[in-house]
């Protein structure tokens, strides 16, 4: 399954719900995308929700890490919210984890920006 | 368990995506054949993906005049994948490693560690030209739970 991308405000943050696999070609370029449309607009609270995300590659873990150092670049933020297990697993095994700010509810995610 | 006896797969195919796909596709197959559970089959699927994609990315920069080769392979106790392109080969020396403060936010490089990560044993051999990627996995430690 490929990547779908919905995205809504709630509160000052935008969030990006992501549907699908994180992977080299469309995926990864998908999300890309999307992080440097709203920092182009100047969006500073970005969050990404990863809770249908059940597939991530070595492309899509760089595309995170690239959404998070691109967001940090602009004085912007990127957070992450709901990871599935195998996500998760992934992130802690190349330490990834320790890198993000992760939650896995919406509303402590939200408030985290205030 | 289902995992008995032998086979040996091997698909020739050309550099893209596509083929990745197929190489994942039948990996799943297999791995599904040998009664791993899903979750068991993951990190393998992901391993043998991410040998599939350097395959065809790195060694053989999507170039339609070269192929990768791919086995997949199984006895009783053994899945061996073995993954080979026609590239200009790489040094494992120089890779570094993902999981160091200083490489944590690059935006690559993590197509190896995980693949090592995930079987018990990987060897690289250069094949001048060519890399051959060779990926073990004892099956008793994959059937019917992650390890």
């Amino acid at each position: 399954m490929a990547l779908s991308i919905a995205t809504r405000e709630l509160d000052g943050v935008t969030i990006l719900d992501l549907s699908g696999r994180i992977t080299l070609g469309e995926g990864s370029v998908q999300l890309r995308d999307a992080v440097r449309e709203l920092i182009s607009k100047g969006v500073k609270n970005i969050l990404i929700g990863l809770g249908e995300v059940n597939y991530i590659d070595s492309s899509g873990l760089g595309e995170l890490v690239s959404a998070y150092t691109t967001a940090k670049n602009q004085q912007a933020s990127v957070k992450l919210l709901n990871l599935t297990k195998k996500v998760k697993d992934v992130l802690q095994l190349t330490k990834l984890y320790t890198v993000f700010d992760i939650y896995e509810d919406e509303a402590s995610a939200i408030a985290s920006y205030k | 368990m289902t995992h008995t006896g032998s086979e040996r797969i091997r698909l020739q195919l050309p550099s893209s995506m596509e083929s990745v796909a197929q190489v994942e596709a039948e990996a799943e197959k297999l791995l599904h054949t040998l009664g791993i559970d899903e979750d068991a089959a993951f990190p393998l699927l992901m391993g043998i993906r991410e040998a599939a994609v350097n395959a065809v990315l790195h060694g053989n920069s999507y170039d339609p005049a070269k192929s990768i080769v791919v086995t997949l392979e199984h006895d009783a106790e053994t899945l061996v994948v073995t993954v080979t392109d026609q590239g200009e080969g790489f040094n494992l020396d120089t890779l570094p490693d993902p999981r160091e403060e200083e490489n944590l936010l690059l935006g690559s490089g993590r197509g190896i560690f995980l693949i090592r990560s995930f079987f018990d044993e990987v060897h690289f051999r250069q094949l001048h030209p060519g890399t051959e990627v060779r990926l073990v996995k004892k099956l008793a430690d994959s059937a019917g739970q992650a390890s």
